[in-house]
């Protein structure tokens, strides 16, 4: 019954006004940048960090959970109206939502999803505030050693189930290692693969690298890649759903947030693996599987649940162990860190008004969305709308202006450059981009866990064994590199082929 | 549909799945490059004193090691043809969005971020068709410069200042 105490001491943190403001510019912004065509969660939230630099800790990530839950929102009014999604966990949505809109029941989809997004955020918050003490006081025990073995969970889990190659995935996430390497080693002071340039001795920026590999790399891959049949479909009909609608609705909503939300927690992959098993079990149940891929209510219902709850389901490692497994909260941590806080155990003990205000805020957010979505379609819609060429370079001029904000320095910016072409050769070539990220910010406290762990044991490698949670999560780890490989056997029979084979 | 594919020198398209993609050996070769670039500068670092086993210069040499490894897994899978098939991309574009970079990164402390972002704008802008410079780089300075206001007076962030943004008390 503690938590109920906390949450509700939280929610009159969330509850003050300047809170609710701070709440209301973030679900506003995050949506209006969300929706733009290809941009994600991830760069929504890594364009609107600068945003909050001058802010208080609390009000900053008040705002943040604002812009975190407005983004997911905010792709996936895109994907249902425009035929390219925004974020690779709406490619679903796409699918049926998209079918939906050119039959004209494009209200009812959208409705279906805000909806849908609203109970799933719901009950996933809940979910979080009500599992996330009894993690935090279970890692409180953790040593070194547990957390090295949790991060190499967290490597197997990034890099093996996103994408479609194992290989690519590892790939990627070793680029993020070694770029993470490069600075001054905590330990010792003495400074690696610096080159000797001094602007290279704090690092290379989680900011600039997110900002760099989504937005710019993004640009580019879209600048030379020959252009695409791209319709904006309009909003035909009305938002509100029928009795039918409703019907059809509810229970893939419910059965959405409970495949979402653990796989977010676990953390067993990334929101487009939960939606896509959403959609799987979604086309069993149904009663009318025919109607999938041309345009099922459920088919829209269930994957946007799967997709919100699986990004609340994210903020259980990120908060509680201060474990970042996407991309998206990879940025958040580094949102966190330029205040100094760590997220962990201990932030739950030191910072309760601030973590439990943050959690309280996800809920206030989440009803704020829903208020702010349905009637204010119209005006999104019509962001859909602008021209390629003037989309983009505002995408870049706010990508250089966070950079210039936190660090105006000519070699940051020619980083963001470098790093963009990185991108685009990364999008060229099918490289998952999101491994690189968690890789930059993980790698570092992988490093710093196991020297920790080796020096209590005074060199001994046995004590990387020697705690029964360590050997579980290796155990799990194990496990993750084989399931997403069967889970990738059968999806490609099934589910990716008919995404390859539903239209051109 | 399998016949008469235009294939770009070293891209794969699916009816050449098998043969071996050269852009993708080429990847391969810059992982071993990046690979061997951290193993000479860890190998430049002075020695300290080592009071636990592991030190500074373990974690670059595993990570080094599983990029060569990497690498030559990247060269099998090109030699097969193993990469998703890719379409032939325009390389205009992508010059003329990196000359904006460039134009922006080097006039910024110089003319101030309202000008140097307006160049970047309208490179943009013209990467993806529209121009002409013209008529786009004033548009850019103005969005520039009403961000500028926004960022640095609203937010207080610190942005480089030109003559455009001093006109401005």
């Amino acid at each position: 019954m503690d938590t109920f105490v906390l949450l509700a001491n939280g929610l009159l943190v969330a509850f003050e006004p300047i809170n609710l403001f701070y709440a209301l510019i973030g679900v506003t912004i995050g949506t209006a940048v969300g929706v733009l065509p290809g941009i994600g969660p991830a760069l929504t939230v890594a364009l609107l960090l600068p945003v909050t630099y001058r802010l208080d800790p609390a009000g900053s990530l008040i705002m943040f959970a604002g812009i975190y839950y407005g983004g997911m929102y905010g792709g996936s009014t895109t994907s249902i109206l425009l035929n390219t999604p925004g974020e690779s966990a709406s490619i679903i949505t796409a699918l049926e939502g998209n079918k939906m809109a050119r039959k004209g029941r494009g209200g009812p989809a959208l409705a279906t999803s805000a909806i849908g997004s609203f109970v799933a955020g719901l009950l996933a918050t809940l979910g979080l505030a009500l599992i996330a003490p009894w993690v935090v006081e279970f890692a409180l025990s953790f040593g070194p050693a547990d957390y090295f073995a949790l991060m190499v969970l967290a490597f197997v889990t990034v890099s093996a189930a996103f994408g479609d190659s194992a290989l690519r995935g590892v790939t990627s996430l070793f680029l993020g290692l070694a770029l993470g390497i490069v600075g001054i080693d905590l330990q010792t002071g003495q400074a690696r693969l610096t080159f000797g340039l001094p602007d290279l001795l704090d690092g290379v920026e989680v900011t600039t690298l997110a900002v760099a590999l989504f937005a710019i790399g993004e640009t580019f891959k879209t600048a030379a890649s020959p252009a695409a049949d791209e319709k904006v479909e309009a909003v035909q009909g009305s938002v509100w759903m029928s009795r039918e609608d409703w019907k059809r609705s509810w229970l893939p909503w419910l059965r959405g947030t409970a495949i979402g939300f653990p796989i977010g927690a676990m953390p067993a992959g990334g929101a487009d693996v939960a939606s896509f098993l959403s959609y799987s079990a979604e086309k069993h149940f149904a009663r009318r599987p025919e109607e999938f891929g041309e345009g099922a209510i459920e088919g829209v219902a269930g994957p946007e649940a799967a997709n919100n709850a699986s990004a609340a389901g994210t903020l259980v490692p990120l908060l509680t162990l201060g474990l970042p497994t996407t991309a998206t909260a990879a940025i958040m941590l580094a949102g966190f860190q330029q205040f100094g806080l760590q997220p962990g155990p201990l932030l739950f003990a030191n910072n309760p008004d601030l973590v439990w205000g943050l959690i309280a805020s996800l809920l206030v957010a989440n009803l704020m969305l829903l208020v702010l979505n349905l009637p204010l379609i119209g005006l999104w819609v019509r962001l859909l709308t602008i021209p390629k060429p003037w989309l983009y370079a505002g995408i870049l001029v706010f990508a250089t202006l966070g950079t210039i904000g936190a660090n105006p320095s000519v070699f940051e910016l020619a980083m963001l450059l470098a790093f963009g072409l990185l991108g685009y050769g990364l999008r060229r070539f099918g490289y998952p981009v999101a491994p690189v990220v968690v890789g930059l910010i993980l790698g570092p406290m992988a490093e710093q866990q196991l020297r920790r762990a080796l020096a209590i044991s005074q060199g001994d490698p046995a004590i990387l064994l020697s705690s029964p949670v360590a050997i579980v999560l290796y155990v799990v780890a194990f496990i993750a590199v084989l399931s997403p490989m069967v889970m990738r056997l059968r999806g490609r029979g099934g589910l990716l082929s008919q995404i390859a084979g539903d239209e051109d | 549909m399998s016949t008469g594919t235009p294939t770009e020198p070293g891209g794969a398209s699916p009816p050449a799945r098998r043969r071996p993609d050269v852009a993708a050996m080429a990847v391969a070769a810059l992982l071993a490059v990046a690979a061997g670039l951290i193993f000479w500068s860890t190998s430049q670092m002075g020695a300290v004193a080592q009071y636990a086993r592991i030190g500074p210069a373990v974690f670059p040499h595993v990570i080094a090691g599983g990029l060569v490894l990497l690498a030559i897994g990247t060269a099998i899978a090109a030699w097969r043809g193993d990469f998703p098939a890719r379409e032939p991309d325009n390389y205009g574009p992508v010059a003329w969005i990196t000359g904006g970079l460039v134009a922006q990164m080097l006039l910024l402390n110089v003319a101030g971020f309202s000008l140097a972002t307006g160049v970047l704008f309208a490179a943009t802008a013209r990467g993806f068709g529209r121009g002409p410079l013209w008529q786009t780089i004033p548009i850019g300075t103005v969005f520039a410069f009403v961000i500028w206001f926004i960022f640095s007076r609203g937010l207080s962030l610190t942005i480089p200042e030109g003559p455009l943004e001093r006109l401005v008390p």
